[in-house]
């Protein structure tokens, strides 16, 4: 049935992740040990939550470019803060990372929502502004690992009950979002949005308020990775995550979530972003170069929106008269 | 004619009722004074000819146009509508061919999308009352639609009974049916006059837009016509025949002064047999002579412009043959179609027709670049010579060649499209509603163009809406309904009677000729 198609694509990517994680054991074993495992999902759990963010925007038709800079901005500003006072709480630290984040965000939420610019030229100019900010905050200079509190450093990569508190953030992202897009009216309201604009416009949806907020949000989850990214890898300089925006739409647009807006689900920004994780993670493992990760994923992309596009296929108007229903899906 | 003459009916007092309702767009009159009465659990026929104004005034009643003057009133109270959710939440709705939908959420969420029921203070959408409202709703209609199902899986007529439910879950006092049959069957149609029924019951007010007589008939009550953005008249449908109806929407006598050239056709150009496309229309086949004007009429929607996008090579799927000068021709894109000297003027100049933030000159030249030789310096006066030669023949208004064509008014972007495909030479050219939103003065003039075209030796496919125009400048019409051609007239047998008759599928339409 056609309204299986959506499911169905999410246990072909969810069978593909398996199939790549088993092909890979065969040729390394070492790779499908548990503790493999558990790195490649720790190491997925950035990416999962910061495409997760990026779902809610695209699924509006917008884009959010800024998410890396703004990861790099807020990573910067949790950095310098914890450097410069060693014994401030980490929940402070944390908070500030995200709040800042969260203002970020919302600067790009008010030119796209109040003022109905274009989301592609917004976040490509917050892009570069958030970018350039991190190096006027910093001078360019670098916070090392001995600069930073031992706490700051240790807190993603702290196990509870046996996994990271990355992966523990993550879940918890997973489910904030499975929530918001299914049960609450904020969430189905961006999925009327990104399907019909001006239909939307008709059944009431203060569009301009959803996307306000919805940019907020993508620029709140940027912030708090930013803070994880530079406790994880113990470093903060203007150039992290550079790029790493379009790793993040990648992800997205792997797990089936539709650029033109309107479809999209939690599952498949999940197993976009474990698709590419596993990707990075074995390639290193059977010696093949980082540059082919590139290409791979260029091409993986690629079937993707094949796959699609192909789905999405329409015919012409119908003005000859029809002489039986059509019953599209009577089950 | 019978104005307020409704029987029975009309002891119930009105629950909509516009007075002098006027807009206009741009200087141009859409609507004049017009008014529309509707009673509870009465169908309202609105009747008129394309661009008699209908559309514009259920946009007026559904809050997405305002309106310059006049007032509306509901339930005896007067209302404006800022915004269309506004008139929804009044309870004025309306189920149109571009249908409010959600194509990728299901059929319950679009019933109640925007308004959704929720649960607790952390507002849990109530996702099973959605689903037993909304069956409730279809079991009210007796139609079965999976409330799960996605839109994007329905029919044309499931969408518009997702929409009516939708309708009925908003209490609406006012439903608008805007053409509510135009693609359906005929079990469809028959299930959506038993809704009608159900909502008449109900006391729901009606307004059913409509261009089959077979269906007003049989569904309305009473009916409004309009013409020219005026109100003409109304009364009950009890009181009123066909051909009154047709002579109330038509109305005038074509009167207005065409310049209809005086060329005798020569013998045929264009032969086009047997075409056919697997939606949109089927088994289209004519001839256009040389130096003759084919007009084309047709309702909106019956197939004419998408005929013509296929003889232009626009449209993959097209089976049937295409002969010029009584050689075989394969056109498969519009390159093809320039070669053998087709040209299209598309309906959506704005869109389709010119490219609006160039200038005039490079408007005009760019389907001939390659004979102008575009880098070489010395071409550009070829290319201003050009460009200039068709600028005069248009009588183009523009201060320079190098304006913008989005600084022209309408009717001069128009001749800016004319003057460009002219420039490739064509034998024939295809005007797909060429005076379509454009001032008299520039209408005149493309009249004036057209027919001194047809003296230059072209022939020309009009397609056109304006009746008076086709009337007016053929030398034969040709007239679609639903994909299909169903008659052909010479000049002097079409009367406005007879072309619309045709068009709106009355079968053999007795001829007033």
């Amino acid at each position: 049935m056609m309204t299986n198609v959506l499911k169905q694509r999410e246990t072909i990517l969810a069978l593909m992740v398996m199939a790549l994680v088993l092909l890979v054991g065969l040729r390394a074993p070492v790779f499908v040990s548990p503790a493999s495992l558990g790195n490649v999902l720790t190491d997925s759990t950035l990416l999962i939550m910061l495409a997760l963010a990026q779902m809610l925007v695209i699924v509006t038709r917008g884009i959010d470019l800024s998410v890396a800079s703004t990861l790099a901005l807020c990573g910067m500003v949790a950095a310098m803060l914890a450097a410069a006072h060693p014994g401030l709480p980490l929940g402070v630290v944390m908070l500030a990372a995200t709040v800042a984040g969260l203002l970020l965000g919302l600067v790009n939420g008010a030119l796209i929502g109040y003022l109905d610019l274009p989301p592609i030229v917004v976040t490509l100019g917050t892009m570069s502004v958030y970018r350039g900010l991190v190096f006027v905050l910093s001078g360019g200079a670098w916070v090392n690992s001995h600069q930073m509190p031992a706490h700051f450093i240790a807190f993603p990569l702290d196990t509870l009950l046996g996994a990271t508190h990355l992966v523990w953030m993550a879940a918890l992202a997973v489910l904030a979002c499975w929530y918001g897009t299914r049960h609450t009216r904020f969430g189905r309201d961006l999925f009327a949005i990104g399907n019909a604009p001006a239909s939307a416009r008709y059944v009431g949806i203060p569009i301009a308020r959803r996307l306000f907020w919805t940019y907020g949000i993508s620029g709140m989850v940027a912030g708090l990775a930013g803070y994880l990214w530079v406790a994880r890898y113990a470093v903060a300089y203007t150039e992290i995550a550079y790029g790493f925006e379009f790793t993040v739409i990648a992800a997205c647009v792997i797990g089936g979530i539709s650029i033109a807006g309107g479809a999209g689900t939690v599952a498949g920004a999940v197993l976009g972003s474990l698709f590419l994780g596993v990707i990075g993670n074995a390639l290193p493992v059977v010696k093949v170069s980082p540059f082919w990760q590139s290409a791979l994923t260029g091409l993986v992309i690629l079937a993707a929106v094949l796959i699609n596009a192909r789905g999405n296929q329409q015919g012409g108007r119908q003005i000859l008269p029809l002489h039986q229903i059509q019953s599209g899906s009577h089950t | 004619m019978q104005v307020n003459n409704a029987g029975a009916l009309s002891k119930a007092a009105p629950v909509l009722e516009m007075r002098g309702i006027c807009k206009r767009f741009a200087g141009i009159v859409a609507l004049n004074e017009v008014a529309l009465t509707v009673r509870a659990g009465e169908v309202m026929a609105l009747l008129g000819e394309n661009g008699a104004g209908k559309s514009t005034l259920v946009k007026t009643l559904t809050g997405i146009y305002q309106p310059d003057g006049g007032s509306i009133l509901l339930d005896g109270r007067q209302v404006v509508f800022h915004g269309p959710q506004q008139a929804m939440r009044q309870g004025i709705t309306a189920v149109h061919q571009e249908t409010v939908m959600f194509d990728e959420l299901t059929v319950a969420e679009n019933i109640f999308v925007g308004r959704q029921p929720c649960t607790g203070k952390a507002g849990r959408i109530d996702w099973k009352r959605i689903e037993e409202e909304a069956e409730k709703l279809f079991a009210r209609l007796e139609v079965a639609i999976p409330v799960r199902a996605r839109v994007r899986d329905l029919s044309v007529a499931q969408r518009h009974f997702v929409e009516i439910a939708r309708a009925l879950s908003q209490d609406a006092k006012v439903v608008i049916l805007d053409e509510p049959t135009a693609s359906l069957s005929q079990r469809e149609i028959m299930e959506l006059y038993r809704i009608i029924g159900q909502l008449k019951e109900a006391g729901t007010a009606i307004i059913f837009i409509s261009h089959k007589f077979d269906e007003i008939f049989t569904v309305a009550d009473r009916y409004t016509v309009l013409r020219d953005g005026r109100f003409v008249a109304d009364g009950a449908m009890a009181d009123i025949t066909e051909p009154q109806l047709v002579a109330l929407m038509v109305g005038r006598a074509v009167h207005q002064a065409y310049p209809k050239a005086n060329v005798a056709p020569g013998g045929p150009l264009l032969e086009v047999d047997g075409f056919c496309h697997p939606t949109e229309f089927d088994s289209v086949s004519f001839t256009l002579r040389k130096g003759e004007i084919l007009g084309f009429y047709g309702l909106v929607g019956a197939g004419r412009s998408e005929v013509m996008q296929a003889l232009f090579g626009l449209t993959p799927n097209v089976r049937g043959s295409v002969k010029i000068d009584g050689a075989p021709v394969r056109i498969t894109c519009p390159d093809d179609a320039v070669k053998h000297g087709i040209a299209y003027v598309p309906e959506d100049r704005q869109h389709h027709g010119a490219h609006l933030s160039m200038p005039i000159l490079h408007n005009m030249t760019l389907p001939v670049l390659d004979r102008l030789g575009f880098f070489l310096r010395r071409q550009r006066r070829r290319e201003t010579t050009l460009a200039r030669h068709f600028a005069q023949q248009l009588e183009l208004k523009a201060h320079h060649l190098m304006q913008n064509v989005s600084e022209l008014s309408g009717g001069n972007q128009q001749k800016v499209v004319l003057g460009k495909w002219l420039a490739t030479n064509p034998r024939v050219i295809i005007l797909d509603e060429p005076t379509k939103g454009i001032d008299i003065g520039s209408k005149a003039a493309v009249h004036r163009f057209i027919s001194r075209l047809v003296e230059q030796g072209l022939s020309v496919i009009l397609v056109s809406s304006e009746l008076p125009e086709v009337l007016g400048l053929s030398d034969r019409v040709m007239v679609m309904h639903h994909g299909r051609m169903v008659r052909e007239f010479s000049r002097h047998e079409a009367t406005p009677e007879s072309v619309v008759a045709a068009a709106s599928g009355i079968a053999e339409a007795k001829e007033a000729a």
